[in-house]
């Protein structure tokens, strides 16, 4: 899911600003997880079949559909490689991660 | 660009599973949570022990899901979600669906007396266990579910596990529970068929999730859906229902059985085994294939 | 309305005035009759709540946390192998700032098997965060219950009325039974500022890193701090609206007293008849008897034995390896001022916060720059 705005870390300067248990007020879409990665998927959309697998199975919801096709969000994927290893029209690709 | 089509979807569309979470690559147990919280909605609370999801959804004071968690200790996730849910009831919420969500060392071994003490009693709770068949959250150490032959921190290669996996739907059916069933996160849409029949349900129900774990079984992270569909296709997991006990209903017919040999290859924690030890477990799935198609049979 | 009831039996009608909603309980003897009364009363609905079954005590307070947790009211009562069974989770309840009101009686840890009456088991439980109440009469349970509830509500902390076996929990004693209405005026609904709820969902009790532990475990303590005045203040209104007074202590004849006894439980009630004879002897003694341990009333014991000449504390528990945990407490409460080397006490690094040694050469410093400590309790690196 892309996030709204810039999410950041919640680092509490005080105590006085901390609920009283540990008790979340935040989510996790500050922990940028694309920089997990060594390989990342390319989808190739004129071979794409539309079948809905690699937003399917992607583990960390890091494939949305964008007007009906499949678009990585690479400020999360973890490059697990499951998306291209299900697709069966094969037009995901695992490239290496450029710098 | 192509023709007016609509991507297939078929699954509910909603995510209440959020990126920037805490799971390794490929982790099973990610798309097990994800594919549950579809069918169940935003209207339910989960309680988690420890076990890998007590570390994935985040540290305080984030969380990666959006619907509310209670952590709590290892061996009472069960105990806390009937508390959980009598107290909702109690002031006034009935709607709200409350979820035990726990590995199988929380499940299996630690937990068993208190999932076992709600059962008993009928408790109105969804219990779900993701299994990873090992405490993979505190280094990969066996568990009760950790099958037979498996390489695991605290069974080496030298002295692997040599018990079977414990057969905890067995102990989940002796207890009657109106309905429980397994489910594998390769087969999302009977996972989120089942979770939806058990919401539907009052009383305990229990759900079965088999979770692939690339970091515990040293496979390929790219290999978790299918080591999840060979599974089921070889017949180690079934997928099947269970209603009070005594109805049994398999899910999936399976015409052209597997053989085991290719499912372990693609693990490094079946890797020591030799050929007559890969025989011996073969023989073991034959039998409970044949086991629980009988008791199938008529359904 | 006055009834003829047991300790256990006073535990249940606390609960039962409080508008407890959710009880998880599992027998012990002898704790049995609390529940025994409690699930007779929660079937015939003169009290509104569930009663979970549970299949021991551990899933018992699993069960009170959970239940507390959406902001339901909880009691439960248990007994040392119970209570000892627990322990974790009593580490929980108090971590995860929720007031849950437990009774428990005193009695023995095996082994051997011992159903009869000593301190250790409550005792054992002093570090973990829960307030401790200790009884010594029927009434007394019956109306700490009630006080208990409004106090741990209002601080978010659990709390723990004890009463001894057999010589509490089993015996006979006339106890005024309160008014509901006035119980309902004194005790108001349970409303936690946080629950867990889909209407507003958070993440409870997850992982916690050294930069935010620490900060936690401070903000309990603080609260804690705040107890001994509050268990005054809403003792004071029992009396207004029950006619009897709740305190921390409880002094008998101690003004003019040479010899000052120090015991809790019925020992403390044991102890004035006592005093009594032997005042009548000539002999200048008197009888602090301490009802809460926890939080530990500096002042009250502080200002009680000021005068004594000598003080003699009675401990019906041991912790091996030490001595009396009453006389270890009382002990430390008195040291300081003319009497000793001026101690200095800090709390560090909880949670895994980095202890190093510019930490030690602070606290170096801090010590040569003051003649005394000027506070009870110095915090090494809580973001204040």
């Amino acid at each position: 899911m892309k996030p709204k705005k810039d999410v950041k870390k919640i680092v509490f300067q005080s105590e006085k600003e901390m609920p009283m248990m540990p008790m979340s007020i935040g989510s996790m879409l500050f922990n940028k997880t694309g920089s997990w990665r060594n390989i990342r998927p390319e989808i190739k959309l004129e071979d794409c079949l539309q079948c809905g697998i690699c937003w399917k199975f992607c583990p960390d919801m890091s494939i949305e559909i964008e007007n009906e096709w499949p678009v990585v969000n690479y400020d999360y994927c973890k490059g697990c490689g499951i998306c291209a290893e299900e697709c069966p029209a094969k037009c995901i690709v695992m490239v290496e991660e450029r710098k | 660009m192509k023709k007016e089509k609509k991507m297939t979807v078929t699954l509910p569309l909603e995510e209440y599973a959020g990126s920037g979470n805490l799971a390794c690559q490929g982790c099973g147990a990610m798309l097990a949570m994800r594919y549950v919280l579809k069918a169940l909605g935003p209207r339910t609370v989960l309680c988690i022990p420890a076990c890998c999801w007590a570390v994935i959804d985040g540290p305080f004071p984030h969380s990666s899901l959006s619907v509310p968690i209670y952590h709590c200790a290892f061996e009472a996730a069960a105990s806390t979600a009937t508390g959980v849910k009598a107290g909702l009831d109690m002031i006034g919420d009935t709607e709200t669906t409350v979820v035990a969500w726990a590995g199988d060392g929380g499940t299996f071994d630690i937990g068993l007396q208190a999932l076992s003490g709600a059962a008993e009693r009928n408790d109105d709770i969804i219990y779900a266990c993701y299994d990873n068949e090992a405490y993979m959250n505190t280094g990969i150490q066996r568990s009760s579910a950790t099958p037979y032959g498996a390489w695991t921190t605290t069974t080496p290669v030298k002295f692997f596990k040599d018990q079977p996996k414990k057969d905890i739907n067995a102990i989940m059916a002796a207890h009657r529970i109106p309905y429980q069933a397994t489910a594998s996160t390769s087969y999302p849409e009977d996972l989120v068929k089942k979770t939806k029949k058990a919401k539907g349900i009052k009383g305990t129900r229990f759900l079965h999730i088999y979770a692939p774990c690339p970091t515990g079984w040293k496979s390929r992270p790219e290999d978790t859906v299918k080591l999840g569909r060979m599974v089921v296709q070889n017949c180690i997991f079934p997928l099947y229902e269970v209603e009070s006990g005594e109805k049994y209903t398999l899910s999936l017919k399976i015409k052209d059985k597997k053989p085991i040999s290719d499912y372990l290859k693609l693990q490094g924690r079946f890797r020591h085994l030799k050929p007559e030890e890969i025989q011996t477990m073969q023989e073991e799935v034959d039998r409970n294939w044949a086991r629980l198609l009988k008791k199938c049979e008529g359904n | 309305m006055k009834k003829v009831i047991m300790g256990n039996h006073a535990l249940s009608y606390g609960a039962l005035l409080s508008r407890s909603q959710v009880i998880a309980a599992y027998p012990i003897t002898p704790q049995t009759q609390v529940v025994e009364l409690l699930s007779e009363m929660c079937a015939d609905k003169t009290l509104d709540a569930k009663f979970i079954k549970v299949e021991s005590e551990h899933s018992a307070m699993a069960a009170c946390i959970g239940a507390s947790v959406v902001g339901a009211r909880t009691f439960t009562a248990t007994s040392a192998q119970g209570l000892a069974l627990m322990h974790e989770l009593l580490h929980w309840a108090s971590g995860g700032r929720l007031p849950v009101v437990m009774g428990n009686v005193n009695r023995s840890m095996a082994p051997g098997w011992s159903i009869w009456t000593d301190q250790n088991d409550s005792l054992s439980q002093r570090d973990t965060g829960w307030m401790q109440f200790y009884c010594a009469s029927n009434q007394e349970v019956l109306d700490t219950v009630i006080q208990a509830f409004k106090v741990s509500e209002q601080l978010a902390i659990p709390s723990m009325v004890i009463l001894d076996a057999f010589a509490l929990s089993h015996t006979y004693e006339v106890v005024d039974i309160p008014d509901q209405a006035k119980v309902d005026e004194y005790l108001p609904p349970f409303r936690p500022p946080f629950r867990l709820t889909p209407d507003d969902p958070h993440a409870f009790d997850g992982l916690t890193g050294p930069e935010n532990y620490f900060e936690l475990r401070y903000k309990l303590q603080k609260d804690m701090e705040k107890a001994p005045a509050l268990i005054e203040e809403t003792g004071q209104e029992y009396e207004k609206l029950f006619g009897r007074r709740l305190r921390l202590v409880e002094d008998y004849l101690c003004d003019d007293a040479e010899i000052v006894l120090v015991s809790s439980g019925t020992a403390g009630y044991t102890a004035r008849v006592a005093v009594d004879d032997l005042r009548q002897n000539g002999v200048k003694v008197g009888n602090l008897r301490i009802r809460v341990f926890r939080p530990f009333p500096f002042e009250a014991v502080r200002r009680i034995l000021k005068k004594a000449k000598k003080v003699a504390i009675v401990d019906r528990n041991i912790s091996y390896g030490h001595h009396g945990i009453f006389y270890q407490e009382v002990k430390s409460a008195l040291y300081g001022g003319a009497n000793g080397r001026p101690l200095f006490g800090f709390i560090a690094g909880l949670g895994g916060r980095d202890i190093t040694p510019a930490t030690f050469k602070g606290i170096v410093d801090h010590t040569l720059a003051h003649d005394q400590a000027e506070e009870e309790i110095i915090w090494i690196g809580v973001k204040k």
